[in-house]
């Protein structure tokens, strides 16, 4: 296979997704209250000139509302990858300080993951009492024991190299150490680790959403929107769960295309 | 004085690399160590220097134990310089870990001025020997296990680095243990050689330095 393929793609993928941020990000203040605003000579309407993606039962525009639930969906795989890497990562260092806090990191970590993650994570977001902050929570506190044993297997190997060794010989302190050394090393790892978690985070949500134990039903998010495409979906409104399926798998593919190039290029 | 008695080591539940181990280096002393391949020559350095802990016997530095925290008095050189740094680092970091080397000493052991703000990947393997070596030199050091560090320089640099390190050494009375293969080197360096031989450390013939 040719080497510049996969290059090419993360950088497509980039491309793709800085154009989908920018939407967005911008589309607070572009779109206004359109994500929500009823029309009711338009219910259901079809794809088309006058309305692109067509609209709801309500006859919202399901270009904006796929593009409000784009922007929440992504939020919440940002805030909850950031906290989720951040865990790892604290652990991962944690862990290399003594045999004691190893052991007991291993232990988060193994118990952790033998729970099966879905019924934790509707199990937190549902004692969270459902909404963005505990949906992010849910995700990031279930799904960092995978990138932390990841992380603290670099950082054990990189324990043994010589130069830890003399550093120590050298007066350099642990707190030195783990900020000179250990840190730069980890935080390349800690990035494709943070980014291959968002797309995780972000169907996770949908998922949560979907099941009604994440985002609130007045927000345009994308589970929201394929539980309402379900109830419709025998009446032929196939538009209702096409377009934001296919605006979230586009959104994943992307953001993990991007990790899978970074990965290759650290 | 440095001294190591009765070191005993092994691996696990190996049989022991070597023991009944003791050896005493003097301020300003140079002497040798020599064996085969796998004889425990590294090991022994590193037990030294108080990288790793003995199964058995003790490393005293005039009757103390090695201090565990702060700079070491005994300091290691291994014979790949690329594995004592940081790959990341630029070169002044590598050197200034420890303490400032002043200019004149760094043109003796041959680093130039340009070199500092290079990435280390970017020096060869005796730009960096050296680097190494004047960086386990910082105010403190007492004694220096130099584990093969010139095995893989030319002659030339070979002959300049060891040249640098025997000025800076008599005048700071340093204590160096030279490990090396050639038995040339050993004898015209050090004033007492031992040779480390099936698990056990015989005392080898006596030089005299020239």
């Amino acid at each position: 296979m040719n080497a510049t393929q996969p290059r090419l793609r993360a950088l497509a993928c980039s491309g793709f997704v800085a154009l989908l941020l920018l939407a967005l990000l911008s589309g607070q203040w572009w779109l206004g209250d359109l994500p929500g605003r009823m029309q009711f000579d338009a219910r259901l309407a079809p794809p088309g000139v006058d309305h692109w993606l067509g609209t709801d039962a309500l006859g919202r525009e399901l270009w904006a509302r796929t593009l409000a639930g784009l922007g929440l969906s992504f939020q919440v795989g940002f805030l909850a990858a950031l906290l989720g890497s951040a865990i790892a990562l604290g652990l991962a260092l944690l862990a290399t300080l003594s045999p004691r806090l190893d052991a007991l990191v291993r232990l988060l970590i193994d118990t952790l993951l033998s729970v099966p993650h879905l019924i934790l994570l509707l199990l937190i977001a549902f004692a969270l009492g459902g909404g963005l902050q505990a949906v992010v929570i849910a995700v990031a506190t279930t799904h960092w024991p995978g990138l932390a044993r990841v992380l603290r297997a670099e950082l054990f190997q990189l324990r043994t190299a010589p130069y830890i060794d003399i550093s120590r010989a050298l007066g350099k302190s642990r707190g030195f150490i783990l900020l000179h050394h250990f840190l730069p090393h980890a935080l390349p790892h800690c990035l494709v680790g943070a980014l291959l978690l968002f797309p995780h985070a972000i169907l996770h949500e949908a998922a949560l959403t979907f099941l009604g134990v994440g985002l609130s039903p007045s927000q345009p998010a994308i589970g929201i929107l394929l539980a309402d495409a379900m109830r419709y979906l025998s009446g032929g409104y196939w538009w209702l769960g096409v377009f934001p399926g296919l605006g979230l798998l586009l959104m994943v593919l992307s953001i993990e295309r991007i990790a899978h190039g970074l990965r290759r290029a650290l | 004085m440095l001294e190591a008695c009765q070191l005993r080591y092994a691996f696990h539940t190996q049989p022991p690399l070597f023991e009944e181990v003791s050896l005493r280096l003097g301020a300003g002393e140079w002497v040798g160590l020599s064996g085969h391949s796998g004889a425990g020559k590294s090991t022994l350095g590193r037990l030294l220097a108080g990288y790793d802990e003995p199964t058995a016997g003790h490393v005293r530095i005039a009757g103390q134990r090695l201090p565990v925290k702060g700079l070491r008095p005994v300091q290691w050189l291994p014979q790949s310089p690329e594995l004592a740094v940081n790959p990341r680092w630029q070169v002044a970091r590598v050197l200034h870990e420890a303490w400032e080397p002043p200019e004149a000493l760094r043109h003796a052991f041959g680093i130039k001025p340009e070199w500092l703000n290079r990435p280390v990947r970017t020096l060869s393997g005796g730009e960096l020997q050296r680097i190494c070596v004047l960086r386990a030199l910082a105010p403190g050091v007492r004694y220096l296990i130099a584990d093969e560090i010139s095995t893989m320089l030319d002659p030339i640099t070979q002959l300049a680095l060891w040249q640098a390190l025997k000025a800076e050494a008599e005048k700071r009375k340093l204590g160096v243990l030279v490990i090396s293969h050639d038995a040339a080197l050993l004898g015209r360096l050090c004033q007492r050689r031992y040779h480390l031989e099936n698990a056990r450390l015989h005392a080898a013939e006596h030089h005299q330095l020239p």
